[in-house]
């Protein structure tokens, strides 16, 4: 029965249930419940769009938007990518991931010999800038924006896409991008870092630092508790280090004498859906509350904007299975609802073949309508956050926030994830 | 089933793939199961893979690969292990290796495949049954 653990009577009844975080659940909840909590309606959840956020980030949320869809696209050559990328915008995406092979990523030139068998295998090539050209050729770079979904090399990317925009003829203000350029997460969870961990960090200051000058439409980071949560952390480690790797960049920014208030508004998150419906749902909210309110008092971060957990809520890769493959098209819609009750403001779901090959364009969009869907017909776009007040949810979500807290507290835990 | 000695084997991550969860999950399987495992560590290089079966005088080398680049990385690792002589040394593979490539591998003298999937018994009897 899913990741969270029941214990069972000899009739197959369940007695008790824990979620992966620790947290105890209810046959029931009630007003107790939220007393018992310390519940007080100002303070821990408030009207949509106002601090903390728990319900949403604005007052009408996917009233007024619906989420942005950004399937996570690349392989081949530049060519192959450019077309899988125009196809998925002619079908309604509305943003880009952009998938780069493992020699690109690790900065390696494609006919470099340890490259030999991985050029274009995850994502695609990038060895020069008419690489670049060619990947982006055509695409409306002042409407879509693009998360270039790398990290040791981020800011040589970050330039490129610069440059080839402006070759292009759109002006930096007018682009929008977000670099993964999470150096920390790679050495928790991933794998693909290059530099020592002072000057891998130093270079993501470094760009944080150049988009706040130059790029004014621009995320130059995208915190990523998703690898960490593939690695096996669970719901509230994934916030919790995530959060902790934040403040390291946070504080590297600082000490070049800019002010929290003046970049945290461009960070950007990267967090993975999977495993428990109400679990992830109470995470979503306690992360929302709980970077709202570290911003304020620990970095004296006072407009709202600048408040927002904003990014990338993803259908996590590492439940969807081999085996009967169908059946992860049923887990991603599933995991995209997940989102969508929590009030993603973006996202991406693994296609139900990516278990064990790149996406063919019939699974890439089927994962783009099963994103539809939720927002066009089944009606997650009625009402701002449909859970909002529910006594269960409400218990969990402060149990959650507890539950990150505490795991902040054991941040070196993190290396268990290596 | 060699029972004299510990059957010997060096899990390897070659290449640039840093996903290394499966490798040292099945390190830790085929180690419980009484085997001795040495792993390579990330991104080791193929000459460092066979130098490192040399020094260890390993009896198995299980490559670990999620990249996709299973076929080259494999057929490239079996000429230098020729090559340096190491023709009493299985090679088995395992990682995110499509059913249509498994009897590729076999033909270029893969011993066993452990595709994605495959439960710790059935490798620890695949390496097992490669010494009866």
């Amino acid at each position: 029965m899913g990741i969270a653990k029941y214990i069972k009577d000899e009739r197959g009844a369940i007695k008790e249930v824990t979620y992966q975080s620790g947290i105890k659940v209810k046959p029931a909840y009630g007003p107790e419940d939220l007393k018992k909590a310390g519940f007080e309606y100002d303070k821990d959840l408030g009207s949509p769009g106002e601090y903390p956020f728990t319900r949403s980030l604005h007052p009408q949320s996917y009233r007024s938007r619906a989420w942005t869809t950004r399937q996570y696209t690349g392989f081949g050559t530049p060519e192959e990518t450019n077309e899988r990328f125009k196809l998925m915008i002619a079908n309604g995406q509305n943003g880009l991931n952009v998938a780069f092979d493992l020699p690109t990523q690790m900065g390696y030139d494609s006919d470099h010999p340890l490259a030999e068998g991985e050029v274009g295998r995850v994502g695609m090539a990038i060895d020069s800038l008419k690489d670049f050209e060619t990947a982006f050729a055509g695409i409306p770079l002042d409407r879509i924006g693009s998360g270039l979904t790398i990290n040791a090399v981020a800011t040589i990317m970050m330039a490129m896409y610069q440059a080839v925009a402006e070759k292009f003829g759109y002006s930096k203000e007018q682009i929008s991008t977000t670099p993964q350029n999470d150096i920390l997460k790679e050495m928790i969870g991933r794998g693909a870092w290059i530099f020592p961990v002072e000057h891998g960090v130093r270079l993501v200051g470094d760009s944080i630092e150049y988009a706040v000058k130059e790029l004014p439409r621009s995320n130059p980071v995208s915190i990523c508790g998703y690898h960490i949560r593939e690695s096996g952390a669970t719901p509230a480690q994934e916030i919790a280090y995530a959060f902790e790797i934040a403040k390291a960049y946070i504080d590297n920014v600082v000490q070049r004498g800019i002010k929290p208030e003046e970049f945290v508004g461009r960070f950007s998150f990267n967090f993975n859906v999977y495993g428990n419906l109400w679990e992830q749902i109470a995470k979503f909210r306690a992360a929302r509350k709980l970077w709202a309110k570290m911003l304020k008092n620990e970095y004296g971060v006072t407009e709202k904007k600048k408040l927002f957990l904003r990014g990338l809520f993803g259908g996590g890769g590492s439940g969807l299975t081999k085996e009967q493959p169908e059946n992860n098209i049923m887990r991603g819609a599933y995991y995209a609802l997940g989102a969508a009750l929590s009030g993603a403001q973006t996202i991406a779901l693994c296609s139900f073949d990516e278990a064990y090959t790149i996406p063919t364009p019939r699974s890439a969009l089927l994962s783009l309508r099963t994103l539809e869907m939720l927002m066009d017909e089944v009606g997650l776009r009625d009402t701002v956050a449909p859970l909002a007040g529910s006594y269960f949810i409400e218990t969990i979500t402060l149990e959650m926030e507890e539950k990150i807290l505490e795991e902040m507290k054991e941040k070196d835990r993190a290396i268990l994830f290596q | 089933m060699k029972t004299k000695n510990k059957i010997r084997v060096l899990i390897a991550k070659p290449g640039l793939d840093g996903h290394d969860k499966g490798a040292k999950i099945v390190a830790l399987a085929l180690r419980d199961a009484g085997m001795e495992v040495i792993y390579s560590g990330l991104h080791q290089t193929l000459d460092q893979i066979t130098q490192t079966a040399i020094q260890e005088t390993v009896d198995v080398i299980g490559l670990s690969i999620m990249s996709g680049a299973h076929l080259p990385i494999s057929e490239k690792l079996i000429n230098m292990m020729k090559e340096q002589g190491l023709d009493d040394v299985n090679l088995t593979v395992g990682g995110v290796i499509p059913h249509q490539d498994i009897p590729k591998l076999k033909e270029m003298g893969v011993a066993e495949v452990f595709p994605g999937g495959t439960s710790f018994e059935d490798i620890i009897t695949g390496i097992n049954n490669l010494f009866e």
